[in-house]
């Protein structure tokens, strides 16, 4: 309903827009934002970064229009970069893919029609369809967990890890993490089990690695909200082993635990936030503004979360 | 449990008289297959993991099995009606969520946090009523195909939850959920409560199922809806009840899943609906609705959770190729039972 409204009072602004002031049209930036819905925590953070993006920025640019647009799956992201191309009439993109392969056309498409496209977090196939790249550092996402675990245990003991979805992007993390590990021979890693970034999954994996294991010394739970699952799993089984449990990407209440220091098993975390859609709007917006390209490629680095930094990290509004 | 949950005379003149005509052999070791299935499960278990056959991990498997199983039991109603409820998943994150809501609201509110989790408690069953109500009645007096209604309320409660969990997770406050968290965490002579909870409404189920009028009816609408409205069924009246009982079940079962975790997020019940559905075919019920089993569906619903329990228990198989295990599985069982058609 209320997309349906908005949309009609978009494409109005939008013919309006383009009537009248055909001469101006060049100078204002029309940015359109293509992000997944808000299917898990993480996606909620991207929505909500996306749309304080859009209240700071043209509350400071007057000659900037963005428009979000939020999709359930990659067949109607498609459909929605068609309609920012052709009815929104945007000059400028932000993507953030469903997936890398089916969505790579579709934006092309809507670079063939003029507009500065820059994707965010997962690559496209052909990366002739983009003008710019920014994304998280997945290679630190798992990199600095297994420095830290290995640190932690003195370079001795058992660690279990989860996995997230099979994807490209769940790969790079976990052959990170295992090249770590490989320095250490006497760090062992008993398994790696897909949990699916989802509480409930996590939480019977876990149960069914304390069933197996019965010496665990750190558990890399590769997410916050499955470190959730975990941290339940083994309170019901009572089992006092486990030293550490690393989560990822700096949940708004895991990095209060760091901060607060209330769990002395989570010293620390990675960061992954979903800020990163707010940092790539204002990069596009801004340099199109000025007229200025992006560098081909920003990576927002992924850094160590301790009691020390963890202020910095905490953002309450956020959903996560 | 009653000793003939597995009813293969769907006609309701023929329900009438039962025990007249004892069921061949052959039917019987149909009726048997997910059993079959189950114990050679089990054997390869213990063979795979020692750790397997251990008390504790039969409890976490039931324990995790009884959100499923009762939601595989009202689930069961429906399909044997001749139905399908496409939205159990959805409602029961939408239920958990209002239900957490309440109870941080009722908390503070009330001033006794314990009667704010009673009241929550009664409010999941109540919520599941009136969806599985609202559902009903589109169906029959709407006059909706179930597919679709289903499918859409799919959307619909999944999207209000993430909606009032702001894409975020909704989550119980903490002196309230460590109130509620011994309704999944206690044991009761030695069995989780959600257990026994499981047991005691699959023998209602079973009860309502194969001991009461309404039981027959239902299983004489999903076998010739034509023939049942001759008879003199009320039959709108009977398909809404099965879609109120399924409402019901699903209440319950999310009464019993908040407290573990004590929140609620968008993934919240994601895939449930199929684990139901799978649940209640593998058991041997007829997708196509008329005949059906209370036990076959709880032992499918076991030996769902059961596959998984025994892949992460062992390494010996790609983790890539997990889900191909579970589908094998289930098609093996499936064929063990076939054959009543």
């Amino acid at each position: 309903m209320t997309t349906f409204t908005r949309r009609i009072a978009l494409t109005a602004v939008a013919a309006a827009a383009f009537a009248s002031l055909p001469a101006l049209a060049a100078e204002k930036v029309n940015l359109g934002v293509s992000i997944p819905a808000a299917t898990h925590s993480f996606m909620g953070g991207i929505n909500y970064w996306a749309n304080q993006a859009k209240k700071d920025l043209e509350k400071e640019h007057k000659d900037l229009k963005i428009t979000i647009k939020t999709a359930a799956n990659a067949p109607e992201q498609a459909n929605q970069l068609q309609d920012l191309s052709t009815v929104t009439k945007i000059n400028a993109l932000v993507v953030f893919p469903f997936e890398s392969a089916a969505l790579t056309k579709p934006v092309a498409q809507v670079k063939a029609k003029g507009a500065y496209v820059t994707v965010v977090d997962r690559g496209l196939t052909d990366t002739s369809a983009q003008d710019a790249y920014v994304a998280g550092d997945n290679t630190a996402f798992g990199k600095i967990p297994a420095e830290y675990i290995v640190k932690q245990l003195g370079g001795k003991g058992s660690v279990v890890a989860l996995r997230g979805i099979a994807t490209t992007l769940d790969n790079e993390r976990m052959d990170a993490f295992n090249a770590v590990l490989k320095g250490s021979p006497d760090i062992k890693l008993l398994d790696a089990k897909y949990a699916n970034w989802n509480r409930d999954d996590a939480f019977k994996v876990t149960q069914d690695y304390l069933t197996r294991f019965k010496q665990i010394d750190a558990i890399w739970a590769a997410d916050d909200d499955m470190a959730v699952g975990v941290l339940k799993a083994i309170e019901q089984a009572k089992r006092d082993d486990i030293r550490i449990i690393f989560g990822g990407a700096g949940a708004k209440g895991m990095v209060k635990t760091i901060m607060d220091g209330k769990d002395k098993r989570i010293g620390a975390d990675v960061s992954y936030s979903p800020k990163f859609i707010y940092d790539a709007i204002k990069l596009t917006a801004e340099a199109r503004l000025k007229g200025e390209k992006l560098p081909a490629t920003t990576i927002i680095p992924s850094v160590l979360i301790t009691k020390e930094n963890a202020k910095d990290f905490y953002h309450p509004n956020s959903p996560f | 449990m009653p000793p003939e949950l597995q009813t293969s005379t769907p006609q309701p003149e023929a329900a009438q008289h039962r025990g007249e005509s004892k069921p061949r052999w052959t039917e019987r070791l149909h009726g048997l297959g997910p059993v079959i299935g189950l114990v050679l499960l089990c054997i390869a278990g213990t063979l795979l993991n020692g750790d397997f056959a251990t008390v504790d991990n039969a409890m976490n498997v039931l324990t995790r099995t009884a959100f499923i199983g009762i939601i595989a039991v009202g689930m069961c109603f429906v399909i044997i009606s001749g139905g399908i409820d496409l939205s159990v998943g959805s409602m029961a994150a939408l239920i958990a969520g209002s239900v957490i809501m309440f109870i941080n609201w009722a908390g503070p509110a009330s001033g006794s946090p314990l009667l704010a989790v009673v009241m929550g408690a009664v409010l999941a069953v109540v919520l599941g009523a009136l969806f599985g109500l609202a559902h009903g009645l589109l169906i029959t007096k709407g006059r909706i195909e179930p597919f679709i209604v289903t499918l859409g309320t799919l959307g619909i409660f999944r999207a209000y939850l993430t909606y009032f969990a702001d894409g975020g997770a909704l989550t119980l406050d903490n002196e309230l959920s460590d109130l509620y968290a011994p309704v999944y965490y206690a044991s009761l002579a030695g069995i989780p409560v959600p257990v026994w909870v499981f047991v005691v409404v699959a023998i209602v189920g079973g009860v309502i199922l194969n001991r009461t009028a309404y039981g027959r009816y239902v299983q004489a609408i999903g076998s010739n809806e034509q023939v049942a409205r001759y008879a003199a069924v009320d039959v709108d009246r009977v398909k809404i009840l099965t879609y109120v009982l399924l409402g019901v079940c699903v209440g319950i079962a999310t009464l019993l899943y908040v407290p573990r975790l004590g929140s609620a997020s968008p993934t919240t019940g994601l895939l449930w609906e199929l684990e139901a559905i799978a649940a209640v075919i593998v058991g041997g019920t007829a997708l196509k609705g008329g005949a059906g089993s209370i036990t076959g569906t709880v032992v499918g619903a076991v030996l769902l959770s059961v596959i998984s329990n025994i892949l992460n228990l062992t390494s010996i198989i790609s983790v890539y190729l997990n889900a191909a295990v579970q589908g094998f599985v289930i098609i093996i069982v499936a064929f063990l039972q076939r054959g009543r058609r």
